[in-house]
C-alpha cells in the first residue's frame, strides 16, 4: 500500500466535503444572524437544477458560440441567484411574517423538491436537455508540485478553490471586521444591536440572502463539477448533513470545514471500498489513526478554545497526534495480509469514526443565543 | 443645585397616550449641568416612558425636549447618542458572548483604514487603550479582554456606563439600576456617580426605592400616574414624604408586629452541606432550628450559599451531607411533591423562572401545587369550573390585579406576579413558609402587602423562613435573624438587639462568632 492511495482518498475527501462546507457556510451565515435555516437542502436543490438549466438553456439557445466554460458560469451564476431568492423568500416569511422558522425551511425543502421534479419530469426529461460538461481542473502551478499537499489540496476544479477562499475570507470576515461583529450581535442579543443603532432586521434579510447565495454554490458545485446533468433529489439530503455540519463545526466557517472533511472523507473511504482496490486491515489501520489524529486536534482546539487553561496537557495532546502520524505513516510502510472483512462493515467504519469523534469529544456546542426569535422592538 | 447655570435638558409639555391609557401627561422636567436628578416613581408611574421618549425609542404625541435651550428632535437611539444622551438599560444591553471591546465597538466600529468599508479589520487595540484611559479617568476599571458573561453583575453594569461613556454621553439616563445590584455594589454605584458628576457629566436616576434617593440625589421629580407630583431635594424631604408623594397615599415603610408566640420546631436542619455543580462546597455544616410562629430571616450578600440552602430544603437539590427534618419527617431525599405535601410553602427567589409557568394563566398559576387534588381534579381529569372559581377568590382576596382570570402571567407587573405565587402558597394549609426574596423589584405599595401576609403568616403558626438580600426587609420582619457568609451561619441573634452596622460586619466576613476551620475557596 502506497500513500498514494491516501492522497487520492484525502483529494477526493474535500471534493465530496465541498458541497456540504457551502452548505454550512449558508447555515451559519443565517444562525449567526438570528434565523434559523433548515431550508439549506432545499436551497441547494434549487441551486443545483438552476445551474443546470442556466448552463445547458444557455448553450442551446445561444447555439454553442461560446466556450462551454462560459456556459457553466452562466449556469453557476443563475444557480447562485436563484437560491439566493428562495433565501429571500425564507427572510420575508420568518423575518417579516414571524412565521416559525422551522416551518418556513420545510415550507422550503417541499418547494424545491416538488418544482424541480415537476419541471424534470415535465421538461428536461422529454427534451433530452443535456448538460455542457463539468469545469476542468486546475492544477495550480508550484504549489501543485508539493509532495503530499500538492495533490490534495491544489489539483482541484476551481469551485474547490473557490470554497477554500470563502472559508477563509469568511473565518476573518466574521470574527473581525465591523461587519461580522453587527451579525454576531444581532444573532446574540439583538436589543442590544438595536440599541447602539445597528438595523436588526436589515442586517438578518442580508445574511440569511447571501447564505442563501452560498447555498446555491453548494448545489452548482454538484452538477457543475461533478454529475455534468440535473437528477432529481440530486442533494440527497446534504442539506440536513450541512447543518450537522455547521453544529459540529461551532458555527464557524473553520470549524465548519473541518467537520465537512470528516463527512467527506466517509463519504471518500465509502466509495474506494467499493472499487475494491483498498486492503480491509489497512483501511481499518487508517481510520484508527484518523481517528487517533482528530481527537487529539480536537483536544488542541479545545485547549486554545478556553479561556482558562483547563483541557488536556500539551505534551499529551502532541503525544497522541505523533503516534497517530506515527500509525499512519507505518501503515503506508508495511504490507498487509489479505484479510476480507464483508464490505458492509467496512462500510460502516466511517460513520463509526465520525460518530466517535463528533460526539466522545466535542464539547457540548451552543449556538447564537437568539437563533430562531423574530425580532419584535419594544 | 446649581441655580446658576441653565439647564442642559429641559422637557416641556410632554404627553404621551398608549390607547387609552395616558402614560405620560404633559410632563415639564428640567435637568441641570453636573447634578444628579433622581426621578421617582412607583412601577407604572411613567419614568421608562418619559426616558424612551428621552432616548428616541418612543415618538411623545406633544411636546418638545430641549438641549442646552435648542429644540431638538430625537427619532432614535442614534440620534440620542449623536446629541450626547446616553441610557445604562435595566437590563444590560451587551452582547454576553463578546468581549468588553467588542461590546463598546459596536453600532460605531473602528477600523484599521478604511479601503473595505465594513469589511476592515477591527481595530481593536485602539479601543482597548481608549477603554482602559476611560476607566481611568472614571474610576471604572474593568479589563476589556474580558467575556462579558464572566462579569458578576456589577461590574458588567459598570461595562453598561463605560459604554455610554465611550459613545461621547454628557447626560446619563441611570434605569433603575440598583435592582439588580448587592447593597456593596449600590454603594460602589453612587461613588460612580459622583465622580462622573465631578467630570462633569449630569444623571438622571430611576429609581423607587426611597433609601437611594436620599443618598444621592441633588434634586428630585417625582412621578405618579404619569404626572410629576412634586420636585424636591432631599434636604426638603424625607422618606416618608417621598413615599407619600409616589403612592399617593400613607404607606407603611416597617411592618408592625407583635410579639412572637414560637411553639414547637417546625423545620430541623442538622449539619446540612451542600455542594454546587461545580463540585465547591457552598453549604458548610449548616444547622438551625425553626419554631412554629416564628419569622427566621437569613440575611447575607447574595452567592453565600442561600440559594443552594433553599434549594435543597424544597428538594430542587440534592445536599451532599446532613439531614433536613420537618415536622419530625426525615425529608432529606424527598421530592418536591413530598415537601410540598408535610405543609411546605415556597416563594422562590425568581418568581418568572421557577415561581410561575408564563405562558399559563392566572387561573392554572394559582393551582399549580394542587390541580392534581380534589376539588380541581379526581385524579384523571381537571374541572376547569372549579379552578375558575378558585382563582376569582384568589384574586379577589389577595388584590391581584390582572385583566382577567384567564390573562396571561407573563402580562401581569412584577408585583402581580408576586402576588400569585403567594396566594397559591398561603392558601394552602401549610406549617412551613419558605419565601426568597419577597420583594425584589417591587413597588412600595407591592411590598408593604407582602410584608403583610407574611406576618399575618406567622401569627397563624406558620414557621417562616426569610431570605433576603435587603437589610431592612430582614431587620423588620425578622423575630431572629442568622448570617450566612461563605456557605456558614456565621450568626444568630434576636431581631431585637440587631443593627445594620453589626449585621453588615458579619455579612463581609469580617467578623465572625464561630472560627471557620476551613478556608473559604477550601
Amino acid at each position: 500500500m502506497t500513500s498514494i492511495l491516501l492522497v487520492s482518498l484525502m483529494s477526493l475527501a474535500i471534493i465530496k466535503a465541498a458541497p456540504l462546507i457551502y452548505g454550512a457556510l449558508c447555515g451559519l451565515m443565517s444562525e449567526r444572524s438570528g434565523v434559523v435555516n433548515i431550508g439549506i437542502e432545499g436551497m441547494m436543490l434549487t441551486g443545483a437544477f438552476m445551474a443546470f438549466m442556466g448552463s445547458a438553456l444557455f448553450s442551446k439557445w445561444t447555439g454553442g458560440v461560446f466556450n462551454p466554460n462560459v456556459s457553466l458560469v452562466v449556469g453557476l451564476l443563475v444557480g447562485i441567484i436563484s437560491a439566493a431568492l428562495v433565501a429571500g423568500l425564507h427572510a420575508i416569511l420568518s423575518i417579516h411574517y414571524k412565521i416559525d422558522q422551522v416551518i418556513s425551511g420545510t415550507v422550503i425543502n417541499l418547494l424545491a423538491v416538488g418544482l424541480t421534479n415537476y419541471v424534470a419530469n415535465a421538461y428536461i426529461d422529454p427534451t433530452h436537455l443535456s448538460g455542457v460538461g463539468v469545469f476542468p481542473v486546475w492544477k495550480i502551478p508550484l504549489l501543485s508540485k508539493i509532495p503530499i499537499l500538492g495533490p490534495i489540496f491544489f489539483e482541484h476544479q476551481p469551485m474547490i478553490y473557490l470554497m477554500f477562499a470563502l472559508v477563509l475570507f469568511l473565518q476573518y470576515a466574521i470574527f473581525n471586521t465591523p461587519w461580522g461583529l453587527r451579525l454576531r450581535s444581532v444573532g446574540e442579543y439583538p436589543q442590544a444591536a438595536d440599541s447602539v443603532g445597528i438595523n436588526v432586521i436589515k442586517t438578518r434579510y442580508l445574511n440569511v440572502i447571501l447564505g442563501g447565495a452560498l447555498a446555491g454554490l453548494g448545489g452548482a458545485i454538484m452538477v457543475l463539477e461533478s454529475v455534468g446533468r440535473f437528477q432529481k433529489l440530486m442533494t440527497s439530503g446534504r442539506g440536513f448533513i450541512a447543518l450537522a455540519v455547521m453544529i459540529f463545526g461551532r458555527w464557524s466557517p473553520i470549524g465548519a470545514f473541518g467537520a465537512a472533511i470528516l463527512f467527506g472523507f466517509s463519504e471518500a473511504l465509502g466509495v474506494r471500498l467499493q472499487f475494491g482496490d483498498i486492503n480491509h486491515l489497512y483501511a481499518l489501520v487508517v481510520v484508527a489513526a484518523l481517528a487517533v489524529i482528530l481527537t487529539s486536534i480536537v483536544w488542541g482546539i479545545n485547549r486554545l478554545r478556553n479561556r482558562s487553561t483547563k483541557g488536556k496537557s500539551p505534551f499529551l495532546i502532541g503525544g497522541i497526534f505523533t503516534l497517530g502520524l506515527t500509525i499512519l505513516y507505518l501503515a503506508n510502510q508495511v504490507e498487509f495480509p489479505k484479510v476480507s472483512v464483508p464490505i458492509e462493515f467496512l462500510g460502516l467504519l466511517p460513520y463509526v469514526l465520525t460518530i466517535i469523534v463528533l460526539t466522545g469529544l466535542v464539547k457540548r456546542a451552543v449556538g447564537p443565543a437568539a437563533v430562531g426569535k423574530p425580532y419584535e422592538k419594544q | 443645585m446649581k441655580n446658576n447655570k441653565d439647564p442642559i435638558l429641559s422637557l416641556h409639555n410632554i404627553t404621551k397616550s398608549f390607547g387609552s391609557v395616558v402614560a405620560n401627561d404633559s410632563i415639564y422636567f428640567d435637568l441641570y449641568p453636573q447634578e444628579i436628578q433622581v426621578l421617582l416613581g412607583e412601577n407604572g408611574a411613567g419614568k421608562s416612558t418619559l426616558m424612551k421618549i428621552l432616548y428616541g425609542m418612543y415618538q411623545a404625541d406633544q411636546g418638545e425636549i430641549l438641549i442646552n435651550q435648542q429644540k431638538v428632535v430625537i427619532q432614535d437611539p442614534n440620534d440620542a447618542l449623536r446629541l450626547g444622551i446616553g441610557m445604562v438599560h435595566q437590563h444590560f444591553m451587551l452582547v454576553p458572548v463578546m468581549t468588553v471591546t467588542e461590546n463598546l465597538m459596536l453600532g460605531d466600529e473602528k477600523t484599521k483604514g478604511n479601503a473595505f468599508g465594513k469589511l476592515s479589520k477591527l481595530d481593536r487595540e485602539t479601543v482597548r487603550q481608549e477603554i482602559i484611559a476611560l476607566g481611568n479617568k472614571y474610576g471604572l476599571q474593568v479589563n476589556p479582554d474580558a467575556v462579558v458573561e464572566d462579569l458578576s453583575v456589577g461590574e458588567a453594569q459598570r461595562v453598561e456606563i463605560l459604554k455610554v461613556l465611550y459613545k461621547g454621553a454628557d447626560i446619563l439616563i441611570l434605569d433603575e439600576p440598583t435592582a439588580v445590584l448587592t447593597p456593596q455594589e449600590t454603594s460602589e454605584l453612587f461613588e460612580i456617580m459622583r465622580s462622573l458628576i465631578k467630570q462633569g457629566k449630569s444623571i438622571i436616576f430611576i429609581t423607587h426605592k426611597l433609601k437611594e434617593v436620599l443618598a444621592v440625589a441633588d434634586r428630585i421629580a417625582v412621578l405618579r400616574n404619569g404626572k410629576v407630583v412634586g420636585h424636591t431635594t432631599p434636604a426638603e424631604s424625607s422618606i416618608e414624604e417621598l413615599a407619600l408623594l409616589m403612592v399617593g397615599r400613607e404607606v407603611l415603610l416597617t411592618a408592625t408586629k407583635g410579639q412572637s408566640h414560637p411553639g414547637k420546631v417546625v423545620l430541623n436542619i442538622k449539619d446540612l452541606s451542600i455542594k454546587s455543580k461545580s463540585e465547591v462546597m457552598v453549604v458548610k455544616n449548616f444547622s438551625l432550628q425553626l419554631r412554629a410562629g416564628e419569622i427566621y430571616g437569613i440575611a447575607g450578600v447574595q452567592g453565600n450559599g442561600q440559594s443552594e440552602l433553599i434549594e435543597a430544603i424544597t428538594g430542587l437539590m440534592q445536599p451532599h451531607s446532613g439531614h433536613i427534618i420537618i415536622l419530625n419527617k426525615d425529608v432529606t431525599h424527598s421530592s418536591p411533591r413530598q415537601i410540598t405535601l408535610v405543609g411546605t410553602a415556597h416563594v422562590p427567589e425568581d418568581r418568572q423562572k421557577h415561581g410561575l409557568v408564563l405562558g399559563f394563566s392566572v387561573a392554572t398559576n394559582l393551582v399549580l401545587q394542587t390541580y392534581y387534588l380534589p376539588p380541581f381534579s379526581n385524579g384523571w381529569v381537571i374541572y376547569p369550573e372549579k379552578v375558575e372559581e378558585n382563582a376569582d377568590e384568589k384574586i379577589d382576596e389577595f388584590d391581584i390585579r390582572t385583566p382577567s382570570r384567564d390573562a396571561l402571567v407573563s402580562n401581569l407587573s412584577g408585583g402581580n406576579q408576586q402576588k400569585v405565587i403567594i396566594a397559591r402558597e398561603l392558601s394552602r394549609p401549610i406549617n412551613l413558609l419558605i419565601i426568597n426574596q419577597p420583594t425584589r423589584g417591587l413597588d412600595v405599595g407591592s411590598i408593604e402587602y407582602i410584608h403583610k401576609r407574611i406576618i399575618e403568616a406567622r401569627d397563624k403558626g406558620v414557621a417562616v423562613l426569610l431570605v433576603s438580600a435587603e437589610l431592612d426587609e430582614i431587620l423588620s420582619l425578622s423575630d431572629r435573624i442568622g448570617v450566612m457568609y461563605a456557605g456558614e451561619l456565621v450568626a444568630e441573634m434576636d431581631a431585637k438587639g440587631a443593627n445594620r452596622e453589626q449585621l453588615g460586619l458579619y455579612m463581609t466576613g469580617s467578623k465572625k462568632e464561630k472560627m471557620l476551620k476551613e478556608n473559604i475557596n477550601q
